[in-house]
């Protein structure tokens, strides 16, 4: 697996740039990966994220935006709104999660 | 402090420039149970990869946007070899009603949302839906009796007017 660094943090990700190390994961990074991808982080994506980071720790598979909308409580049309156009691939990298699966 | 030459970051491309130019229509023309459902899985897919996506509902397909059918669309064995049941079980009395329920189970355990929450799923996510005219008129339907979401009741070429240039689907 490489090894790359983001703004002075370095990190284990797969080909794509997804994590692959849940432990190196924390706040400060999210923000950092975040900015990778043209974020700024609000109290509205890390609130998503947390429970992206819970829900995996328990199922052990990246929820589907289904599954992240119906277990924040955070109606589908927001997490577009707040990870514009690609938002189950794009709240899983930045919660630092490995691509969802899932179809649906 | 040594220092080394920084590696060019990994940072996956989501490629959000190119994926805005790219429209998907998909014609949903069955109304049955199994046949919804592709449909409906492949436009969340690509609202889900910032396509822009439209769909047509014509012919039985209109049932899946009529609301007193929506939720209660059926699956059926009869005329479907890929059941693996003889074609004569198919036709008894109850087969149609334990096939949905049967499909209806499988489907919810996979956490794939019955058909009315599919729809506003794909209408939270910026899809768009249109009906068809021809056979809103055929089954005497107003938009009164379609889901509210759906667009408007449209004629086959202001559909293919509006999908201009995009990649189409007939199911």
């Amino acid at each position: 697996m490489p090894v790359t660094t983001l703004d002075g943090h370095e990190v284990h990700v797969d080909e794509e740039g997804f994590l692959t190390d849940l432990s190196e994961w924390d706040d400060e990074l999210a923000g950092v990966l975040a900015a990778q991808i043209g974020l700024t982080l609000t109290d509205e994506h890390r609130a998503i994220l947390a429970f992206l980071r819970t829900d995996y720790a328990e199922r052990g598979e990246t929820a589907t935006l289904r599954r992240a909308s119906a277990g924040s409580g955070v109606p589908v049309k927001d997490l577009f709104r707040l990870f514009p156009q690609k938002p189950a691939k794009k709240m899983a990298y930045v919660a630092g999660l490995p691509k969802p699966v899932g179809c649906v | 402090m040594s220092t080394t030459e920084p590696a060019a970051a990994v940072v996956p491309k989501f490629d959000d420039d190119e994926g805005s130019g790219r429209t998907l229509a998909i014609i949903c023309s069955k109304g049955n149970l199994d046949m919804a459902y592709p449909g409906l899985i492949l436009a969340n897919a690509a609202l889900g990869e910032g396509v822009q996506t439209h769909l047509f509902f014509t012919f039985w397909g209109l049932d899946i946007i009529t609301k007193a059918r929506m939720a209660d669309l059926k699956f059926t064995m009869l005329g479907n070899t890929a059941t693996h049941m003889p074609q004569g079980l198919g036709g008894l009395p109850g087969m149609t009603a334990m096939a949905t329920s049967k499909m209806k189970k499988s489907i919810a355990e996979l956490d794939v949302p019955e058909v009315p929450e599919f729809l506003d799923q794909i209408v939270g996510s910026g899809g768009h839906l249109w009906a068809c005219r021809l056979s809103a008129d055929m089954n005497h339907l107003t938009t009164a009796d379609l889901l509210e979401d759906v667009e408007g009741i449209i004629s086959a070429s202001d559909f293919i007017e509006k999908t201009e240039g995009a990649q189409l689907l007939f199911i």
